[in-house]
């Protein structure tokens, strides 16, 4: 489902010296996996997964995504692979705060080739018990109901792939877990690989299958650049 | 669906900068179609007024005051004719009818024009002679009586059987009231020119009238001439203006009219660069509108972008909400539009009896708004760069 190689990215720190912080000579995760990645705050993750998503260019190295090689694409295409095949679930959620709870799960549809779908993105607004706050905006939700939109947005283009940065790094304990419980249901239920990083423990554990980030990552760079 | 969706709720979320934005437009929208209307309606209702006689004839002066004097009813006579010299004219040859007029005194502001009955037997459009409203009757040539035109008689709420006593002078002067008692015996139906803000009374009434001097009792102030063939203007010219040297002879009224429009000219361009330079402005506020809401709106530009919205959708997306507040501002033009049409049309109307048309079509119309919506369309290219080239990755999260 998603293979990298020799992925390197690195930035111009205050000094104007070159730093690299992302170094990955291999990773690979097979359809339909759950991955847990370990890494402290700073470590590079973030950029590692805004470099799969397609976000952020990498200097160089090769990023495949259902066999297609992303890195090989025009801006244009990959833009549209990443609104097809990739869905994302952002640290701080990232939800549009103009926009209520189903315009914001619809504009994530919107891009890609099946394009918007309401009866479906009510759906899976349903699934994550938001039915009742479709017209409402995200300044009126609680953090949890709008780290359930964020879950919504990024699983209602049914995506391949989910990347997902810290998702429950502004829930307490008790909302985490049940959180993260609905991520990967939800993804299993929709046969969505699943690429979670985080530094919580408690996160970590409840994978099977977890790595640290150090060891996929040769760059040792501690962000931000001071 | 998603273009529309992302324009409303960004327009929203603006609200307000939005609203004085497309305010802005519409009053430059509004002023630029007022401005255009106005011209080109008065110059075409100024030009087309008088169709009913070719000339005017008056004493050696300006032809424009004779014209403005006799037809529109507004400036002071040049002077007066002589008796003879209006029995001269109405007898020649080539001219068909001549009527004569005087002038000098009013009605509360209102003008008084003494003239012949025959005046109300002229067509005074292609295929409109003047009526009377029901119950009325034109006044008789040797009595005190007086006919109102429609918005004189509005305006001074004279009906039927109504007596006044007229004032000296064309400016009204509550001390200088004549003692001579006139009877209105009629009220013209509008016309929807400056007839309509006349009272007419019988030609011998106003000369005769009490505390005129005596010494110019068979004097008019000017002579409306109908000719018998084109041709006729053109010798009656030459004979009139370019031998003669006692008399005036405005011909042809209309030509004398766009004359002054020319003269003007340079007013309706001063008035048209306002209205271009408002224009601009206007387009300028919207691109310093969205421009200066860039750094708020950076983020959500970015989530489009993460969620797979190409860079080009953005672009495009901030060009349509710039086009889209200048449709808003042109809708609103329209409003503008037609207030301030509607105002400068009444003022035209009060003080020259010359009727603009709110109603009437014309190019400008619908090129102004789509010239305003494209400008507005223009002036979101600079904004929509810098929406095109926000970087996703570093807008939306500190690097970790």
């Amino acid at each position: 489902m998603l293979a990298l190689a020799d992925l390197r990215k690195s930035f111009l720190s205050p000094e104007g010296e070159r730093v690299e912080i992302v170094n990955v000579p291999a990773f690979a995760l097979a359809a339909g996996e759950q991955l847990a990645l370990r890494g402290e705050s700073g470590s590079g993750k973030t950029t590692f997964l805004n470099l799969i998503a397609g976000i952020l260019a990498a200097d160089s190295g090769r990023v495949s995504l259902d066999g297609v090689e992303m890195t090989a694409l025009s801006e244009s295409k990959r833009d549209r692979l990443r609104a097809d095949k990739l869905g994302y679930i952002f640290q701080t959620f990232n939800l549009l705060q103009g926009y209520t709870v189903l315009e914001n799960v619809v504009l994530g549809m919107s891009f890609g080739p099946r394009g918007a779908d309401r009866a479906h993105a009510r759906e899976v607004l349903r699934r994550v018990g938001l039915e009742h706050r479709l017209d409402h905006f995200p300044r009126q939700l609680s953090t949890g109901q709008q780290q359930r939109v964020a879950v919504a947005r990024a699983l209602a283009n049914r995506p391949k792939l989910v990347l997902a940065d810290e998702p429950t790094g502004n829930l307490d304990r008790k909302h985490a877990r049940e959180s993260l419980a609905l991520i990967r249901e939800v993804c299993r239920e929709q046969d969505a690989t699943l690429l979670l990083v985080s530094h919580d423990e408690e996160v970590l554990g409840q994978f099977e299958t977890r790595k640290d980030f150090g060891e996929i990552n040769r760059a040792s760079v501690e962000l931000p650049l001071k | 669906m998603t273009l529309p969706l992302i324009i409303y709720r960004s327009l929203r979320q603006h609200a307000l900068s939005t609203f004085v934005t497309a305010a802005g437009i519409a009053l430059a929208c509004g002023l630029l179609m007022c401005v255009w209307m106005v011209k080109t309606q008065s110059q075409a209702a100024f030009t087309q007024t008088a169709t009913g006689f070719d000339a005017v004839l008056g004493a050696r002066g300006s032809k424009l005051q004779l014209v403005l004097n006799a037809i529109f009813h507004l400036e002071a006579s040049p002077g007066n004719l002589a008796a003879a010299d209006f029995e001269g004219i109405r007898r020649h040859p080539m001219v068909k009818t001549a009527i004569p007029i005087a002038v000098g005194d009013n009605l509360r502001g209102f003008r008084l024009v003494g003239t012949g009955p025959e005046l109300f037997n002229v067509e005074y459009a292609p295929g409109k002679k003047f009526t009377l409203r029901a119950g009325g009757k034109l006044f008789a040539a040797d009595a005190k009586e007086a006919v109102a035109g429609s918005f004189a008689a509005q305006r001074l709420k004279l009906k039927v059987g109504d007596k006044f006593r007229p004032f000296h002078g064309l400016a009204f002067d509550p001390k200088a009231e004549h003692a001579d008692d006139f009877t209105v015996t009629g009220i013209l139906a509008p016309t929807n020119t400056p007839v309509d803000r006349v009272i007419w009374i019988p030609l011998r009434g106003l000369q005769l009238m009490s505390g005129h001097d005596a010494k110019y009792a068979t004097d008019v102030s000017a002579v409306l001439l109908q000719f018998r063939a084109p041709t006729a203007g053109f010798m009656l010219d030459t004979m009139i203006n370019k031998q003669g040297t006692k008399m005036t002879m405005a011909y042809p009224v209309g030509a004398i009219i766009a004359e002054l429009f020319g003269k003007i000219a340079w007013f309706d361009q001063v008035l048209a660069l306002v209205a271009y330079l408002v224009a601009l402005v206007a387009a300028g506020s919207v691109l310093a509108s969205i421009y200066n809401s860039m750094s708020a709106r950076r983020r959500d530009l970015a989530i489009l972008r993460a969620l797979g919205a190409r860079r080009r959708t953005i672009f495009g997306a901030v060009l349509a909400e710039a086009a889209a507040i200048g449709a808003l501002g042109a809708a609103a033009g329209f409003a503008v539009y037609f207030g301030l049409f509607a105002g400068v049309a009444s003022v035209i109307r009060a003080q020259t009896g010359v009727v603009l048309d709110l109603g009437a079509k014309h190019p400008v119309l619908w090129i102004c708004p789509l010239a305003m919506i494209g400008l507005c369309a223009l002036g979101g290219i600079v904004p929509a760069l810098k929406a095109y080239r926000t970087p996703v990755a570093e807008t939306l999260a500190p690097v970790s």
